[in-house]
C-alpha cells in the first residue's frame, strides 16, 4: 500500500492498473518540480544573461565565473549541496522546494546563454534605428529587443524544459517522491520492479512527447518577426 | 551668409588603419538641400552616420546648430560628450535607413508613435493623430495597422521617413534612401523625398545614387572621395562641367 491505494498482484495487467494511481501521483510531483526549476531557470537565467552582458567587467565577469561554474559541476553535487549545507547556515527547505531550486540552477546557466543568443541575434540596425530616435536604452530593450528575442528563444527554451523534466529523479536521492522514486518503492515492497519501472518509461515517453508538442504549437504561433505590439 | 546648421572641422574618422574621413571640412547651411555623391567607400555614409551620433570620431569638431556634437564645454575645455548632451543634440536630426530599420513586431503607426510618445511626451492620441498625417503625407493612411514584412520594399522606406519625421527633426539625414529597393519602386520613395524637399523647410542630407534626382532637388552636391570632398557645386555645375577629372570620371560612370 502506499498513499492509499493497494496493489492487486493476482495478475500483472491487474497490477498495473492497480499501482496506475499511485504513479500519477508520482507524476504530478514530478509535473510540479519541472514547472517551478524552470520557472526559476527562466528568471534566474534571463537575471544572469543581463548581469554577463553588463557593461562593467566587476559585474560580467563574476556571473560569468558563477554561471560556469554552475555548469561544470554535476547537478548532484549542487542538489546535496543545497540539501546538507543550506540547513547548517538555518535554511531549511522542503526536500521538494531544495530539489527544484537546484534543477533551476543548474539550467539556469543554461538558459542564460539562450537568453544571450537571443539578444545578441536582435540585429545592429534595431539599435541604430532606436538610437536614432533617441528611445531611452531599457526602453529599447523592453520593447524593441526582448519582443523580437523571444520567438527566436522559445525552441531552444523548450528543448530544456524536456531536459529538466528528465532530471526531476535526480531529486529521488534527497527523497522527494517524484515518479521514479515511487516505483522503486513499489518495487521495493512488491519485487517486482519490471512493471512499475516500465510504466514510469512510458509515462515519461507521455510527458516529454506532450511538453514538446506543447513547444512546437507555441512555436508556430509565434509571429517570427516578434511579439506584436500594435 | 548665416552660421552654418553642419560644420564639419577637420573631421577625422578611421576603422583600424582605414581612413575613412581625411580631416574633412563640409558645412551645410540651414534648409540647404544637399546632396552627397561619390563611390563606395569615399566615406559619404560616414558622414550620415557621424552626424545621427551612430558613428564617433576620431580627430577633429562636429558643430550642429552651433553646438558641438561630440564634445561638450567642460572645466578644462572642450570634452567627450555625455550620453545627455547626445541625447539632446540628437532630437535634432532624423536619419532614413538603407535598409529601412524598421521595427518588424510593431504595427506601421506603432513604428511612428513610438519614439514620440516615449521621447517627445506626447499623448498616445496625440501622438496617434499625427503619426496618420504623417501615414497621410507618404501616400500610406491605408496601412497604419499592418506590420513591416505586409508591406513592398518602397512602402516601407516611407514609412521610415514617416517615422523620421515624426520626432520633428530641423536635419533629415538620407542614407541611400532608394539603394535597398527593387528599381520599380524607387519612384514612389522619391517623389515623397522631392515633396518633402519642396514643402518644407527642412535641412535635407542625401546619400544617394540616384544622379538624376540629385540634380533635381539638391541646392548643392558634394562629390566625395577618399574621404573628402573632391568637389562641390550647384548641381548644374558639377553635372554638365566638373572641375576635377575625378568627378568627371565618376559621373561617367554612373550615368552610362
Amino acid at each position: 500500500m502506499l498513499f492509499g491505494f493497494e496493489w492487486d498482484l493476482s495478475n500483472p495487467l491487474a497490477f498495473a492498473i492497480s499501482i496506475l494511481p499511485i504513479l500519477l501521483i508520482g507524476m504530478w510531483v514530478t509535473i510540479q518540480a519541472t514547472v517551478v526549476g524552470f520557472f526559476v531557470a527562466l528568471v534566474l537565467g534571463l537575471i544572469f544573461a543581463i548581469l554577463k552582458s553588463a557593461p562593467s567587467r566587476f559585474i560580467a565577469w563574476p556571473a560569468r565565473l558563477v554561471t560556469e561554474f554552475i555548469r561544470d559541476t554535476p547537478l548532484l553535487v549542487q542538489l546535496f549541496f543545497l540539501y546538507y549545507v543550506l540547513p547548517e547556515y538555518g535554511i531549511v527547505l522542503p526536500a521538494f522546494m531544495t530539489g527544484a531550486l537546484a534543477l533551476g540552477l543548474q539550467y539556469s546557466a543554461y538558459t542564460s546563454e539562450v537568453y544571450r543568443a537571443g539578444i545578441e541575434a536582435v540585429g545592429r540596425d534595431q539599435h541604430e534605428a532606436a538610437r536614432a530616435l533617441n528611445l531611452p536604452s531599457a526602453r529599447t530593450f523592453t520593447h524593441i529587443v526582448v519582443p523580437q528575442a523571444i520567438p527566436r528563444i522559445v525552441p531552444a527554451m523548450g528543448n530544456y524544459l524536456v531536459s529538466i523534466m528528465k532530471d526531476v529523479p535526480v531529486l529521488s536521492v534527497v527523497t522527494v517522491l517524484e515518479m521514479l522514486n515511487v516505483a522503486k518503492i513499489i518495487g521495493d515492497r512488491t519485487f517486482n520492479y519490471l512493471i512499475p519501472l516500465s510504466m514510469v518509461g512510458g509515462l515519461y515517453l507521455i510527458m516529454t512527447l506532450v511538453a514538446s508538442a506543447g513547444v512546437r504549437l507555441l512555436d508556430r504561433y509565434l509571429p517570427k518577426q516578434g511579439l506584436p505590439l500594435k | 551668409m548665416t552660421d552654418p546648421i553642419i560644420k564639419f572641422d577637420k573631421v577625422v574618422k578611421r576603422f583600424g588603419d582605414l581612413t575613412v574621413l581625411d580631416e574633412l571640412d563640409f558645412e551645410v547651411q540651414k534648409g540647404e538641400k544637399v546632396s552627397i555623391i561619390g563611390p563606395s567607400g569615399s566615406g559619404k555614409s560616414t558622414v550620415l552616420r557621424i552626424l545621427m551620433t551612430l558613428e564617433q570620431i576620431d580627430g577633429g569638431i562636429v558643430t550642429v546648430g552651433g553646438e558641438p556634437l561630440w564634445h561638450e564645454s567642460g572645466p578644462n575645455g572642450l570634452q567627450p560628450a555625455s550620453e545627455a548632451h547626445l541625447r539632446k543634440m540628437r532630437a535634432q536630426l532624423g536619419m532614413v535607413f538603407q535598409q529601412f530599420n524598421l521595427f518588424p513586431h510593431m504595427s506601421v503607426l506603432r513604428n511612428i508613435t513610438e519614439a514620440p510618445v516615449r521621447v517627445l511626451g506626447l499623448s498616445k492620441v496625440e501622438a496617434r493623430e499625427r503619426g496618420e498625417e504623417l501615414l497621410e503625407l507618404v501616400g500610406l493612411a491605408d496601412q497604419a495597422d499592418k506590420y513591416p514584412h505586409q508591406l513592398s520594399g518602397g512602402q516601407q522606406q516611407r514609412v521610415g521617413i514617416a517615422r523620421a519625421l515624426a520626432m520633428r527633426p530641423s536635419i533629415l539625414l538620407f542614407d541611400e534612401p532608394t539603394s535597398a529597393l527593387d528599381p520599380e519602386l524607387v519612384g514612389e520613395v522619391l517623389t515623397v523625398i522631392g515633396r518633402l524637399a519642396e514643402e518644407h523647410d527642412l535641412t535635407m542630407l542625401l546619400v544617394t545614387h540616384e544622379m538624376r534626382f540629385a540634380r533635381e532637388i539638391s541646392d548643392r552636391v558634394c562629390f566625395f572621395d577618399k574621404g573628402q570632398i573632391r568637389e562641390e557645386g550647384t548641381p548644374e555645375a558639377l553635372f554638365t562641367d566638373p572641375n576635377e577629372e575625378r568627378t568627371r570620371e565618376f559621373l561617367k560612370a554612373v550615368l552610362d
